[in-house]
C-alpha cells in the first residue's frame, strides 16, 4: 500500500513519509485503517457464500449431510492445522519486524509460504479425488454414492468457496513473497517501520480465518 | 492550532475576503502543472483523477441518454416504431446498465467527491493517491469490458440480471456481468480511500462536527460502498459461473432458488440507491447554504440523517420482493423499515427549507437545480412511501409507476445534484465563469422536461402499463407521446448546457478565487487550486463551514 512506501534515501529503519501526510504516525494509522476496511470487504465477499450455504443447507439438510461425509476429513484436518500454524509464523514475523530482526522476518515468511504451498498441494489432491469420484458442481455432477436432490448444489458451494479461498491463498502468498524479498534486500524493519509486515500478516490471518469458518461448515457438520 | 493567532497563513478564514491572489508560477494550478499526456494519465493528483473521471462519466451519460431517447422514440406508437422487440430489450438493458453502473453510482463521489474532499479537509490529497488512480483505471477497464459485451451481442435481461433468465439467455451476459463486477472494485477502492481520508487527514481545527455536510454525505456513502459492494461482487461472479459451469445455485431446475438471487442482488442494489442520492444530499447542503447566505439549519441533524439513511438502507431490500412469495409479515416489516428512510430524508428536506427561510437568496443556476431537486426528492420520496406500502405495491409492481418513481428519486435527485455541482464548482475546478442567463434557461428546460417525461409515466403505471414492454394497447399512447415530448425538452436542456459550458471552458472570464463568496472550506484555496491544494503551510479551520453573518440581523447566528 501507499504508505508503506519505499525506504530509499530515508534514515535506516524509518519509512519514507509520503508528501500528503502530516506525520508517520498518521500515515501508519491510515494504512492500518485502510487494511481493516479492506479485510471487512473480504469477509463480506465470503459472507454471500455463507448465506448461500445456510439457505441450501436449510432446504436440503439430508443431501448436505450426506455429501459432507464424502469429503476427506483427515486431509481437511491436516490442512486446517497447516494453515493455523502458518498464521502463527506470520504473527511471529510481525514480532521480529518490530524488533528489527529482518532476517528472521524473512525466515518466518518463508515458513509461512512453504505451509501455504503444502495447503494448496493437499487441496489439489482433494480436488483431483473429487473429480475422479464425479463430485462435480451443478450440471456435471455424476457421483454414484450420493444421489439426493441438492447434493450437486453442495458441491457447487464446496468448489466455489474453496476455490475462492484458494485464490486468496495465492494472492496472500504473492504478498508474502514480496515482503520476504523486501526483508532480505532492505533489512530495515524496526520499531518504527513494520507496517508493511503487519498488513501482510493481517491479510494472511484473514485467509486463515475464512478457512476456519469453511472447515466446519463443509467438513464437520 | 490557535485559531485566533494573527498569522496570515494561507487558508485562515479571513482569507475569504482577501483579494484574489495572483497565481505565482512556483505554484501553478493543477491544470497546467505538467502538460504532457503522461502527466495526466499517470497522475496521482486527486483533482486530475476527478477530471478524468468527469470526462468518461459524461461520455457514458451521453451514451445512456442516447439509449433513453431511442427507447422513448420506440414507444411513441403502440406497435414497432424504429426497432424490433429484441433490439428494444437490449436497448433498455443497456440504458439501465450504463446509467446505473457507469454514471449514477460513480458520478458525484468519483468526480466531485474526489475533487472536493481533500480541499474541504485541508489535505494535500486523499490518503491513498495511487489507489485512487487505480480505481479510475479499474472503472475504465470494467466499463470497457461491459461495453464490449454490449456491442458484441448485447444482453436482454434488464440491468437487474434476474435469474434464471440471465443464466439461460443466449445473449452475451458474462462479459457485462464481469464488467460490472470489476467496476465494483473501483467503487470499493474509492469508498475505502474516502473513509480513511476523512478519518486521518483532517486539518487542525476540523473536528467531526466542523466537517462540511458534503463530507458527511460522502462519508456515509463510502460506508455503503464498502459494505454492500462485495456482496454483489460475489453474486455477479456466481452468475458468471452459472453461465459457464451450470452451478445451479439460482436455477430451480437444479434445486437452486432464484429468489435467493433477488435477496443478494437487492442487498446491494437497494443501498446502491443511497450511493446515488446521498452524495446529492451533500451537494445540496452546500448549495443551499451558499446561495441563502446562511449556515445550514440543524447541521447535526443533517449530518446524522446521512448516517441514518446509510444504516437503514441495509434493511429495506425486501421491498423489491413483495410479490416474490414473501410472507405478509416480512413484507410488513420491510415496508415499515423502508418508510424510516422517508423520515431521515424529511429531516434533511425540512432543514434545507429552514435554511432558505429568511435567507438572502441569490437565485443562481445551482440554486435553480436545488429547487428542482427539492421537488423531485419530495415527490419521489412520497411515491416511495406509497410503493413501500404492500397493498399499493401489489397494484403498481413492475408497472411504469415504479419506473417513474425511481427515475424521480434516483435520476431526478442525482442529475439535479450533478448539474448543481457542475455549475457550483465549475469556477473552482476551472477558474472560469459561465453565462448565468443560459444556465437558468437550461435549468428550466431540464426541470420542466424531467417532469414532463415522468409525470405521465406515473399515470401510465397507475392505468396498468407494465414496465419493459415493447408494445402496448392504443389507449396508453397519448401519455407515451407526452413522455417522449418531455424527454426531448430534457435532451435539449442538456445540449444547451454542453454548449455553454464548453464555450466557457475556452472563453469564460476568470472567476477569481471565490465568485460565490461562499464560506465553504473548499473555496479557501485558489481557483483552480495548485497541485498540492494549498500554497504555504497547512491551513487551519477555526470556524464551522458556512458560518455566515445573518444578512438581516448583521450578527453571527449561533452555530448549530
Amino acid at each position: 500500500m501507499q504508505s508503506s512506501a519505499h525506504t530509499a534515501g530515508a534514515t535506516p529503519g524509518v519509512p519514507r513519509l509520503a508528501h500528503h501526510f502530516a506525520s508517520l504516525e498518521v500515515q501508519n494509522h491510515a494504512a492500518r485503517l485502510g487494511m481493516w476496511l479492506f479485510l471487512s470487504t473480504e469477509i463480506l465477499l465470503f459472507a454471500g457464500l455463507f448465506v448461500c450455504y445456510g439457505c441450501y443447507r436449510y432446504l436440503f439438510p439430508d443431501a448436505f449431510a450426506a455429501a459432507s461425509r464424502h469429503l476427506d476429513l483427515t486431509l481437511g484436518t491436516v490442512n486446517t492445522v497447516v494453515l493455523i500454524t502458518s498464521s502463527l509464523t506470520a504473527a511471529l514475523a510481525v514480532h521480529y519486524a518490530k524488533e528489527g530482526k529482518s532476517k528472521l522476518v524473512a525466515w518466518m515468511f518463508i515458513l509461512t509460504i512453504a505451509m501455504a504451498c503444502a495447503f494448496l498441494v493437499i487441496k489439489g489432491f482433494e480436488y483431483s479425488h473429487k473429480f475422479h469420484e464425479g463430485a462435480l458442481p451443478g450440471r456435471h455432477y455424476r457421483m454414484e454414492a450420493v444421489q439426493l436432490p441438492g447434493a450437486p448444489l453442495y458441491f457447487s458451494i464446496y468448489f466455489l468457496a474453496t476455490g475462492l479461498h484458494a485464490f486468496h491463498v495465492i494472492v496472500g502468498m504473492s504478498v508474502l513473497v514480496w515482503l520476504t524479498i523486501k526483508a532480505l534486500r532492505e533489512q530495515n524493519f524496526g520499531p518504527n517501520n513494520y507496517t508493511a509486515v503487519e498488513l501482510g500478516s493481517m491479510y494472511w490471518h484473514l485467509v486463515d480465518l475464512v478457512w476456519i469458518f469453511l472447515f466446519p461448515l463443509l467438513y464437520l457438520i | 492550532m490557535n485559531p485566533s493567532s494573527s498569522t496570515t497563513a494561507e487558508g485562515v478564514l479571513p482569507a475569504h475576503d482577501a483579494p484574489d491572489a495572483h497565481h505565482d508560477h512556483h505554484h501553478p494550478s493543477y491544470l497546467v502543472d505538467g502538460t504532457t499526456i503522461k502527466s495526466w494519465l499517470l497522475t496521482v493528483d486527486h483533482k486530475r483523477i476527478a477530471l478524468m473521471f468527469l470526462v468518461w462519466i459524461l461520455l457514458f451519460f451521453l451514451v445512456g441518454g442516447i439509449f433513453a431517447m431511442l427507447i422513448r422514440i420506440e414507444l411513441l406508437t403502440p406497435g414497432p416504431t424504429i426497432m424490433d422487440a429484441m433490439t428494444y430489450n437490449r436497448m433498455f438493458t443497456l440504458h439501465g446498465m450504463v446509467m446505473i453502473f457507469l454514471f449514477m453510482i460513480p458520478a458525484i463521489p468519483a468526480v466531485f467527491g474526489n475533487f472536493m474532499l481533500p480541499l474541504m479537509l485541508g489535505a494535500k490529497d486523499v490518503a491513498f493517491p495511487r489507489l485512487n488512480l487505480a480505481s479510475f483505471y479499474i472503472y475504465l477497464f470494467g466499463a470497457g469490458l461491459a461495453l464490449w459485451g454490449m456491442i458484441n451481442g448485447g444482453l436482454d435481461t434488464g440491468w437487474t440480471f434476474y435469474t434464471p433468465y440471465s443464466t439461460h439467455t443466449t445473449t452475451t451476459v458474462a462479459p457485462v456481468l464481469f464488467g460490472a463486477f470489476i467496476i465494483g472494485f473501483s467503487s470499493i477502492a474509492t469508498g475505502l480511500n474516502f473513509i480513511v481520508t476523512v478519518h486521518t487527514m483532517r486539518a487542525p481545527g476540523i473536528t467531526w462536527f466542523k466537517l462540511p455536510l458534503f463530507v458527511w454525505a460522502i462519508y456515509a456513502t463510502s460506508c455503503i460502498q464498502v459494505l454492500a459492494t462485495p456482496v454483489i461482487g460475489l453474486l455477479l461472479a456466481i452468475v458468471t459461473g452459472e453461465q459457464f459451469f451450470q452451478f445451479g445455485l439460482f436455477d430451480p431446475a437444479r434445486g437452486g432458488d432464484p429468489v435467493l438471487f433477488q435477496h443478494l442482488f437487492w442487498f446491494y442494489s437497494h443501498p446502491a440507491v443511497y450511493i446515488m442520492v446521498l452524495p446529492s444530499f451533500g451537494v445540496m447542503s452546500e448549495v443551499v447554504a451558499t446561495y441563502s447566505r446562511k449556515n445550514v439549519f440543524g447541521y447535526r441533524a443533517v449530518a446524522y440523517s446521512s448516517l441514518g439513511i446509510a444504516f437503514v438502507g441495509f434493511f429495506v431490500w425486501g421491498h423489491h420482493m413483495f410479490v416474490s412469495g414473501q410472507s405478509t409479515f416480512d413484507a410488513g416489516v420491510f415496508g415499515v423499515l423502508t418508510m424510516l428512510v422517508g423520515i431521515f430524508t424529511a429531516i434533511k428536506v425540512f432543514n434545507w427549507v429552514g435554511t432558505v427561510y429568511k435567507g438572502a437568496v441569490d437565485f443562481k443556476t445551482p440554486f435553480a437545480y436545488f429547487c428542482g431537486f427539492l421537488f423531485f426528492t419530495v415527490f419521489g420520496g412520497m411515491t416511495g412511501i406509497a410503493v413501500a406500502t404492500t397493498s399499493l405495491d401489489v397494484h403498481w409492481h413492475d408497472t411504469y409507476f415504479v419506473v417513474a418513481h425511481f427515475h424521480f428519486i434516483m435520476v431526478g435527485a442525482t442529475v439535479m445534484a450533478f448539474l448543481a455541482s457542475l455549475h457550483y464548482w465549475f469556477p473552482k475546478m476551472f477558474g472560469k465563469t459561465y453565462h448565468e442567463g443560459w444556465g437558468l434557461v437550461a435549468a428550466a428546460f431540464i426541470i420542466l422536461g424531467f417532469n414532463a417525461t415522468f409525470i405521465p409515466q406515473f399515470l401510465l403505471g397507475n392505468y396498468g402499463m407494465p414496465r419493459r414492454y415493447f408494445e402496448y394497447p392504443e389507449r396508453y399512447q397519448a401519455l407515451h407521446v407526452a413522455s417522449t415530448a418531455g424527454s426531448s425538452l430534457l435532451a435539449f436542456g442538456f445540449i444547451i448546457i454542453a454548449v455553454y459550458l464548453t464555450y466557457s471552458l475556452a472563453y469564460g472570464k476568470a472567476s477569481g478565487k471565490n465568485p460565490w463568496r461562499s464560506k465553504g472550506y473548499e473555496w479557501i484555496s485558489e481557483s483552480p487550486p495548485p497541485t498540492h491544494n494549498f500554497v504555504g503551510p497547512q491551513p487551519t479551520f477555526p470556524e464551522e463551514p458556512h458560518l455566515y453573518v445573518d444578512p438581516k440581523k448583521a450578527e453571527v447566528p449561533n452555530a448549530v
